[in-house]
């Protein structure tokens, strides 16, 4: 069981959160024209990477928060973890 | 009855104290300390099992968690569990145990003809022979293997036992309590760190109990009394016995099965039978010592072979000689040492030793003790069927290829040591690169991937003064870096003898013209000539060749079998050791019960259940509930006699011709407050909500971002920045989940605060053409009429001095209103409405009357917003703003979501207005097309219609639009119904809405 620290709690056990996906995908501005394509990729394709991933989960059963968390996906080592609204450099 | 095998001054038994048992059905006694098979061979029972495939009668190898097939079914305060190691069920008064996987009896066993047969049950046997043909599978080969195979059976009672899960968090966790586990744990102890010690045996002190050494002038043994007494005492240590660490998980948790009850009779009451502990560790020590492993000769299955270091626990921690003309085939010194002991003990070992002329402390002390030793000797092969009775023996060529001329010895035992092998399963587990160690012919931990690090035998270390040294060092300097002190220990003189060189041999040869079986994975029956036959079939890969012949699978995973199988795959092969490589270690270690791994989540406890505040109302008016997500709900309200078709169909009718009150306090809720509120309304539902008033309500349709529906509900504007929504009882957790990515993720910029709030209120909804009546009642001091309340408005309302809100919305398609108290008066609202209520007749309705409402009127739920509906689907499209964007909304463009013949909710009458249609029934075209045939759609929801007295369902079909008036099939090959239907609009009942606007 993976060992999250939750920028706004702490460290807390993977069974207090809920895994929300890539953090990368940027949904496309509202009222704005969208190619089948560029929606497509929003909603549908991802990348099933190996290594470094960046993904959303949201601390359920804590603080509520989404936060992002750097996570390797083969050896499940976490790097960092930001704030929903921390740019991530 | 005498205890033949036991003898004096020995073992660290409690003899004060007999124990009674039955094995077999047989009455049998021990003493407290006792295990089943130390009690059992005191006894001079060494039959205890067959065996997997071959049917071969087994006894005992190991003398703990070693053990790979003393197996037995145990019987305890009217329970029965299988798997249970002999070698590790401490004795009680009262146990019971049997044989497994033998029928008639473990003394004849008609399964055994396939250990005659056994040239037809090579490996992979079962793959090459039960294949063909197909059809035989089902019927004649697999009620065989079952009956055939297995070990033990599963109690198909409800357990009554109790287990608990325990959450905790230390400084160092330490596996194993041997030389090196109390080492590590009392320096670091003494450095103020939080340190847990965990123990799979009931007797603290691994090795040190049976080794003959001395601790800074004491045994091995009183120097562990001493360290876990003051360990005992410290109040940052929790020492645990019975406590088996068997999994090593992500980001340093591990496992830990306490065994409570297990060595009692019965459990103590509030006691669980077994304890989970997860442990959150930051650093982890692992001091699993090691197994003493096999040499490979002929029958070396036989009962009365065991494992050197076995004999000597039994005699030395029991009381327990396994056998009076004990034969000691060793390749290294630890063979001397079991002999040694029995020679303490007034019996006369004979020493085989595959070495030609080795030299050391403990040689020489066994010598002079008068044992009788033979060097470059082998045991060939043990003979006698279900106990050793001999050993046919040969003296071995140097190159070890020749057997010299086969003599055979008397013998009751043969007590083998093919040196050690590290037990590094919890390293392996935490994804630990492992490495061979040339000197000791075996794979200790190499790289460590987490904070873990492995000492003493574990390591590969066996010299009890490098294990004590290395084990303070990283206890002290461990500990140090987390607390920062540093407390200085005197590291204790070690006396110890010296040993030497072990040979490297492993396998006796077989002699000419013989073809003993010669086992290396002894649960499972594998033999030498499995592992051949893989290789030469093909199989290279390791974790190949372990599932075509078991090797190494199963409860034992590999304890003994696992270094004497590569060491005849890489000689078959041609490479080394570390070129073949290990299959993988898995947890658990050792098996862990189901029950504890479910601990309390069971029956009840499975879930939360959560009651509204009228629960209670309900289950005194004859409630029947039904399970609605976490909520219990009352499915209806049962009169007399009546069946749920019955008391449901009165229910609903009272509502379309009285009045009638549901209890909907299940409802999601969720308050949106802020200046923004409207915006992410707007964003967030497919219609518009820029401009609801205050004090007005309005209906909803969310989707997911892939245009499928999410939730629907009707949201109300409370005052400017203030929203009330509501979701299905189901959705509520993910809408608001939905909610807070959006305002924390994606549009932070809006100014707008979501919580829960579905525990806060409780609902009565009162519907009905009477409904109003009551209302006028219930709030004399409003105006609740069609002006003052028009349809889809809202109002607060004084309910007898309570603070309530009033909404008028509509499920079941009646007039009909909403009331929200809070939650603590939900009782008193409740009972106030029945009281006002008799004089109109009201009555409570359940869930069952509340779907066939709604059904009626075609008003969509849960069963048509599935997952795979848009809003086209469920006539819902009118909702679709054209102008505006919302989530979801580019996904509507969608080829196939805008295609003419889109999928789209119907009514559905049988053509004999009496069939009820079966929910999840397909509609086809022709009942006689050939399968597949192609289906229209399914029925989604059915009833009966109150309204015209016959049944009614809704389904999605395909061109949904223009089938209105189209006679197809209902077809349920689960019922087995087909079933001439007619589609009809999905608005069953008032189709034009005048009776909610009413
Ligand atoms: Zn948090």
């Amino acid at each position: 069981m993976l060992y999250i620290n939750c920028p706004h709690c702490g460290m807390r056990s993977q069974n207090e959160f809920s895994y929300g996906g890539d953090a990368s995908v940027k949904r496309p501005e509202l009222n704005k024209e969208v190619s089948d394509q560029e929606w497509d990729d929003f909603v549908y394709n991802r990348k099933s990477l190996r290594g470094k991933h960046l993904e959303l989960w949201q601390h359920i059963s804590g603080c509520r928060q989404w936060i992002k968390v750097e996570r390797d996906t083969a050896t499940h080592e976490i790097f960092r973890t930001f704030k929903a609204d921390e740019e991530v450099a | 009855m005498t205890q033949t095998f036991r003898i004096e001054n020995a073992g660290l038994i409690n003899r004060e104290k007999k124990i009674s048992f039955k094995f077999n059905n047989k009455s049998y006694f021990g003493y407290e300390g006792d295990t089943l098979a130390s009690a059992l061979i005191a006894n001079g029972v060494h039959l205890v099992g067959r065996s997997f495939k071959y049917h071969r009668p087994r006894g005992f190898f190991g003398a703990g968690v070693d053990e790979p097939y003393a197996i037995v079914q145990l019987y305890r305060n009217g329970e029965t569990e299988p798997n249970i190691k002999a070698t590790e069920q401490e004795l009680f008064e009262g146990l019971e145990a049997k044989s497994v996987n033998c029928w008639p009896s473990v003394n004849f066993d008609i399964g055994a003809i396939n250990n005659f047969l056994k040239i037809f049950l090579p490996a992979g046997f079962y793959y090459k022979t039960f294949m063909w043909p197909k059809s035989f599978w089902y019927r004649i080969y697999e009620p065989f293997i079952r009956k055939a195979a297995g070990l033990g059976v599963a109690s198909t009672k409800h357990d009554k036992e109790r287990y608990e899960h325990k959450y905790e968090y230390c400084d160092l966790l330490i596996a194993g309590s041997g030389p090196s586990g109390l080492a590590s744990a009392y320096a670091a102890a003494k450095n103020g760190a939080k340190v847990i010690l965990a123990e799979d045996k009931p007797r603290f002190g691994g090795s040190l109990l049976t080794s003959d050494v001395n601790i800074g002038n004491q045994s091995g043994k009183d120097w562990a009394e001493g360290i876990i007494a003051e360990l005992k005492s410290m109040p940052n240590v929790v020492v645990k016995n019975r406590s088996q660490i068997f999994g090593y998980y992500d980001h340093n948790m591990l496992v830990m099965s306490e065994k409570v009850s297990d060595h009692l009779p019965a459990t103590k009451k509030y006691h669980p039978n077994k304890r989970l502990w997860y442990i959150r560790a930051k650093q982890v020590l692992i001091s699993s010592g090691s197994i003493e492993r096999p040499i490979v000769f002929g029958n070396n299955d036989t009962p009365g072979v065991m494992l050197s270091s076995a004999a000597k626990e039994y005699l030395k921690v029991y009381g327990v000689l396994v056998g009076r003309k004990p034969l000691v085939f060793t390749n290294n010194d630890s063979g001397y040492e079991t002999a040694i002991e029995f020679k303490k003990h007034g019996v006369d070992p004979i020493v085989l030793d595959t070495r030609k002329n080795p030299e050391s402390e403990i040689i020489d002390e066994a010598k002079n003790l008068g044992i009788n030793v033979k060097n470059s000797y082998v045991v060939v092969a043990a003979q006698g069927y279900k106990k050793v009775k001999s050993a046919d023996i040969a003296s071995i060529s140097e190159d070890k290829k020749q057997l010299g001329k086969i003599e055979n010895l008397q013998c009751d035992c043969i007590c083998v040591s093919g040196f050690w092998t590290p037990t590094i399963h919890l390293a392996s587990q935490s994804g630990n690169k492992t490495k061979f160690k040339e000197e000791i012919d075996a794979f200790v931990p190499g790289q460590s991937k987490q904070n873990e690090i492995t000492l003493g035998a574990a390591n590969g270390v066996f010299s009890l003064d490098e294990t004590l040294k290395t084990s303070f060092k990283a206890g002290s300097e461990l500990s140090k870096k987390i607390t920062e002190n540093d407390n200085e220990i005197a590291i204790p003189n070690v006396v110890e003898k010296k040993s030497s060189q072990h040979d490297k041999f492993w396998c006796v040869p077989l002699p000419k013209g013989k073809n003993y079986k010669r086992f290396l994975d002894f649960q499972n029956d594998v033999a030498v000539s499995d592992v051949e036959i893989a290789l030469r079939e093909g199989y290279r890969s390791i974790e190949h060749v372990k599932r075509y012949t078991t090797l190494g699978m199963a409860t034992d995973q590999g304890k003994t079998s696992n270094l004497n199988g590569l060491q005849l795959v890489s000689e078959i092969e041609n490479k080394v050791v570390p070129a073949v490589g290990h299959t993988t270690f898995r947890p658990p270690y050792t098996p862990v019960s189901i029950g504890a791994i479910v601990g309390r989540e069971v029956g009840k406890h499975s879930k939360p259940t959560r009651k509204s505040p009228m629960h209670s109302w309900h289950e005194k008016n004859n409630a029947v509930f039904v399970d609605a997500g976490v909520w219990l709900r009352p499915r209806y309200y049962k009169r007399g006699n009546e069946n749920l078709f019955e008391a449901s169909k009165r229910e609903a009718k009272n509502v379309r011709t009285n009045v009638g009150v549901c209890d909907v306090t299940t409802l999601g809720k969720i308050d949106v407050k802020g200046p923004d509120a409207a915006e992410l309304l707007n964003r967030v539902y497919t219609n518009a909500w820029l401009k609801l008033p205050v004090g007005k309500a309005r209906y909803g349709v969310m989707l997911r971002e892939d245009g499928i529906v999410m939730d629907d509900g009707t949201t109300t504007r409370i005052s400017e920045n203030h929203y009330h929504m509501t979701t299905t009882t189901a959705q509520a957790a993910n809408v608001l989940s939905h909610l807070e990515y959006y305002l924390q993720l994606v549009w932070p910029e809006l100014n707008v605060n979501v919580v829960s709030t579905t525990e806060q209120w409780a609902g009565a909804a009162i519907a009905g053409p009477k409904s109003r009546d009551i209302l006028q009642k219930l709030f004399p001091n409003s105006d609740v009429s069609n002006e003052g309340l028009p349809f889809m408005g809202y109002m607060e309302g004084d309910f007898f001095g309570v603070k309530a809100r009033i909404y008028r919305i509509s499920f079941s398609g009646e007039l009909a209103y909403e009331v929200n108290v809070e939650s603590d008066y939900g009782n008193f609202m409740w009972e106030k409405i029945i009281e006002v209520g008799e004089e109109f007749n009201i009555q409570p309705y359940g869930t069952e009357a509340l779907s066939t409402l709604r059904i009626e009127m075609g008003h969509v739920a849960g069963s048509e917003l599935d997952g795979r509906t848009i809003p086209f689907d469920n006539a819902l499209e009118g909702l679709v703003s054209k102008k505006k964007d919302f989530i979801g909304k580019r996904s509507l463009q969608r080829s196939a979501f805008i295609a003419e013949d889109r999928q789209r909710i119907v009514g559905v009458v049988p053509l004999d207005k009496q069939t009820s249609i079966p929910e999840g029934s397909h509609l086809v075209k022709d009942d006689k097309a050939p399968l597949p045939n192609p289906k229209l759609g399914h029925i989604s929801a059915s009833c009966w219609s109150v309204e015209y007295d016959n049944p009614f369902s809704l389904a999605i079909l395909k061109d949904g639009k223009n089938m209105i008036g189209q006679k197809l099939y209902a077809m349920s090959p689960l019922k087995n119904k087909v079933i001439p239907v007619e589609i009809v609009s999905s608005h069953y009942v008032d189709p034009k809405g005048e009776r909610v606007r009413s």
